[in-house]
């Protein structure tokens, strides 16, 4: 009994915060825009019993979905997300890889430090973060005033308002999912493992592809989940730091459900959103569970 | 006798693999290694054994290339390696911890090795199969590590670094994973392993026995220094330091001073049957002496006039028979001797004693066996020194005693097993009654913790062969300890 207690409640904390929107947005994207409040129909009226609740299923259709499909913009904006995910995932590992080795090659004094450091930014509002991005990265921003000054350049880079900006904010904000399920692999590993490698023959580059970067694999592929997932559905800092040649499906998500005041739509975009992501979901948890096995 | 023994560090011809030249390896400020040097030979098992700390994997490691060396140098085969990296020198280690890659199944963590010398698919194979069934692993070539026990892991951390055929098998603290029985098992294979490949091994190891076991010669270290570098047999009977001897098996450490032993105190009718050796022993009074005279011939093999400094005897000689006419007498006591033997300045020595003793003697003096009472089976040899160790208490004769060592503060160091315990006084050379403490029943061996009168604590060991015909020796029992004129070792200070 006690057993079952402990098992249900995450379970019903699963059923009320994801499940229970879920089906509330699922709802909206097969109902039908309206000028009323809420802003789509059919309603669930279940005061007239049986008879409603018939009259609402019979108003649900898949309209938004096929209209999805009509525009090219929609499927654009998935494309381009995924591109800009992809690419930025890529970037964070490049960065995070190093970052995480050199703190778990560190004295073991310092790792202490180091992780807090990594931790840091989050005690920051993540929107103040984005804001002071494009105050470094604005034509008269900190970076160009800098880069001027040395004579790197004669002219402002244009950096605010295009992909390279989204880039660097993405690579900024999700930098710690990276570096720190790589760092936990790298931890872990026994030290002396590199020293079996060269004492059997391996130069250190060797070592490192040969040992190294397989042992690290696990966290390889948690970090790049971890900012992949998230990233298709970044919207604050496409829309804070791109510019209009920026699309991503976060954007057309609110442009949806705030400035054309389309629930039904906006939510048919979340739910092939959501589409999307449950496949590289269940790769990330198949992929936790053989870590979990190899290491049990 | 000597050629079907393997011993070529006694060999100045053979040249070593392994050739550590004054080498120092500092951490900071803190000095690991010191000064160290060292012969290793092709085909040994050498052991380096010492206390935690003791710098052991710091040697390791410097072979292996893993750290560098702050002073000296290294040679391996006649090349000097302290540049060469890790994975260009002939060495493989198998570490303390395996480091077995757990990614790789243990088929290709055995393949690791040789993979990287660019060897045909075949042959790296073969050899696989080969370490395979070396350790008897074939079984389990498909597994991962952590698929397989410890046992198993250490025999694949083994075939991995045997793989490459090295010339120098380092192995750090191999067995010290495994349960006991697991541990001897292994340590007869390792020697096999060992044989059938000729690989030189070096190990090392906490474990004073599993050294003994293995390894054709241990070193000993202490704080980065090697103390003694021997074959078992004689870092165990000969060890050159009480330190040695503390710190491999179970010792008694008497510690006195050591006194020059008189002469035999030959029976008169004896002296006159030594024409070579006329010595003043009819003079010299005796009576305070444990020791029997011994037969004429006894005189002949003492080993003591080896032990003692040549040149010093040989000058002394010389001054007598040449110097001593145009510079007059040097040696008082004997003035008008002439040709000198070794046996005289002993005698002289203990003429002096023995009339100090005659001021102050001893209770025990009186107790002391007269010499005629022993029989001719025991004789004791002559020569060496005699050890006060208490107050009150005769002295330890050690035939085997440094004659230089007089005077010193000494310490003798004698093994459990070399001393027995009666309850009738026995007819040995050295005898001292005691009172049974403590008894330690190990199944086939029984120490005895004896205390001697003087209050000092000596172990006895008995193996318990049948049980005892005389009397059960048990606790608060009054009995003797004995033990020969040659079963203990002096060491100095
Ligand atoms: N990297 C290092 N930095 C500083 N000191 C070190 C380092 N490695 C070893 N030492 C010191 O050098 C000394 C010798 O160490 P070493 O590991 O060789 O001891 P050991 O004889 O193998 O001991 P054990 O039997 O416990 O393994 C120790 O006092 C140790 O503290
Ligand atoms: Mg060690």
């Amino acid at each position: 009994m006690r057993r079952f207690t402990l098992i249900a409640i995450p379970y019903f904390w699963l059923l009320v915060l994801f499940l229970v929107p879920f089906v509330i947005v699922l709802k909206i994207s097969l109902s039908d825009v309206a000028l009323a409040r809420p802003p789509y129909t059919p309603q669930l009226d279940l005061s007239l019993g049986w008879e409603g609740l018939r009259t609402f299923f019979s108003g649900l259709d898949f309209e938004n979905f096929v209209f999805l499909t009509t525009d090219d913009l929609y499927w654009k904006a998935y494309v381009s997300s995924l591109k800009i995910a992809l690419v930025s995932t890529l970037l964070t590992l490049m960065v995070g890889y190093p970052i995480a080795y050199g703190m778990a090659r560190a004295p073991n004094e310092w790792r202490p430090t180091l992780l807090m450091l990594v931790i840091l930014p989050f005690w920051t509002s993540f929107l103040i973060r984005v804001y002071s991005w494009m105050g470094i990265l604005a034509n008269e921003g900190t970076l160009n005033t800098v880069l001027l000054w040395l004579g790197v350049i004669d002219t402002p880079l244009q950096i605010m308002n295009t992909n390279t900006a989204v880039y660097i904010g993405i690579v900024y904000t999700y930098l710690p999912f990276m570096v720190l399920p790589i760092y936990s692999a790298l931890e872990k590993m026994d030290e002396s493992l590199i020293e079996a490698a060269e004492d059997l023959g391996c130069s250190k580059l060797a070592a490192f592809w040969l040992v190294t970067w397989p042992l690290s694999r696990n966290g390889i592929i948690a970090g790049c989940f971890l900012v992949f997932i998230p990233a298709i559905g970044e919207f604050v800092i496409p829309s804070l730091l791109g510019g209009s040649g920026t699309l991503m499906i976060g954007k057309v998500l609110f442009e949806e459900f705030f400035s054309n005041r389309d629930w039904p739509v906006a939510s048919a975009v979340a739910v092939i959103l959501l589409l999307i992501l449950i496949i590289p979901i269940i790769l990330f948890q198949r992929n936790e569970q053989k870590a979990r096995e190899a290491e049990g | 006798m000597a050629q079907t023994v393997f011993a070529p560090w006694k060999d100045r011809d053979q040249k070593p693999l392994i050739e550590f030249r004054n080498v120092t390896k500092r951490f900071g400020d803190f000095t690991a290694i010191d000064n160290l040097s060292l012969n290793i030979y092709e085909r040994e098992f050498f052991a380096l054994l010492g206390p935690s700390g003791c710098g052991k994997t710091t040697m390791m490691r410097m072979l292996a290339g893993f750290e560098s060396v702050t002073e000296g140098h290294i040679w391996l085969g006649g090349q000097d390696i302290i540049s060469v990296p890790p994975n260009k020198r002939p060495v493989n280690m198998m570490f303390q911890s395996y480091a077995l890659f757990p990614h790789l199944s243990i088929w290709d963590n055995i393949a690791f090795g040789l993979r990287r010398e660019s060897k045909d698919k075949e042959m790296i194979g073969e050899r696989v199969e080969e370490m395979l069934r070396l350790t008897r692993l074939t079984k389990f070539a498909k597994r991962k590590p952590h698929q397989i026990s410890g046992g198993q892991r250490q025999r694949v951390a083994l075939a991995r670094s045997l793989a490459k055929a090295p010339k120098l098998l380092l192995l750090d603290e191999p067995l010290g994973a495994l349960d006991k029985k697991l541990r001897e098992e292994t340590q007869f294979e390792l020697m096999d392993i060992q044989e059938t490949t000729g690989t030189t091994f070096v190990i090392v190891t906490h474990d004073q026995e599993e050294a003994m076991t293995v390894a054709s010669r241990i070193a000993v270290m202490d704080e980065g220094r090697l103390v003694q570098v021997d074959t078992p047999d004689v870092i165990y009977e000969a060890p050159n330091s009480v330190y040695v001897a503390d710190f491999i098996g179970d010792v008694n450490l008497i510690p006195g001073t050591a006194r020059l032993r008189p002469a035999e105190p030959e029976p008169p009718v004896a002296a006159p049957t030594l024409a070579k050796d006329p010595a003043p022993v009819a003079e010299a009074p005796a009576p305070a002496t444990e020791t029997t005279a011994p037969p004429p011939t006894a005189q002949a093999d003492a080993p003591a006039d080896a032990r003692q400094p040549a040149p010093n005897e040989r000058g002394e000689w010389i001054y007598k028979k040449v110097f001593a006419r145009f510079l007059g007498q040097r040696d008082l006591a004997t003035p008008q001797l002439p040709p000198p033997s070794p046996g005289e300045l002993a005698a002289a020595r203990k003429a002096e004693a023995d009339a100090e003793r005659a001021n102050t003697p001893t209770p025990d003096a009186a107790r002391a066996p007269a010499p005629a009472a022993k029989p001719h089976g025991t004789e004791t040899k002559s020569g060496g020194i005699l050890i006060d160790w208490a107050e009150g208490q005769p002295p330890i004769i050690v035939a085997n005693g440094d004659t230089a060592l007089d005077g010193k503060p000494v310490t003798l160091s004698i093994r459990p097993e070399k001393v027995t315990i009666d309850l009738e006084k026995p007819d040995r050379p050295n005898v001292l009654p005691g009172k049974v403490i403590d008894i330690a029943y190990l199944g086939n061996i029984s120490t005895y913790h004896v205390e001697l009168a003087s209050g000092r604590m000596v172990k006895a060991q008995m193996v318990n062969a049948r049980r005892l015909s005389n009397r059960h020796i048990t606790w608060e029992d009054a009995v003797w300890i004995g033990f020969t004129e040659t079963a203990g070792v002096v060491l100095e200070e």
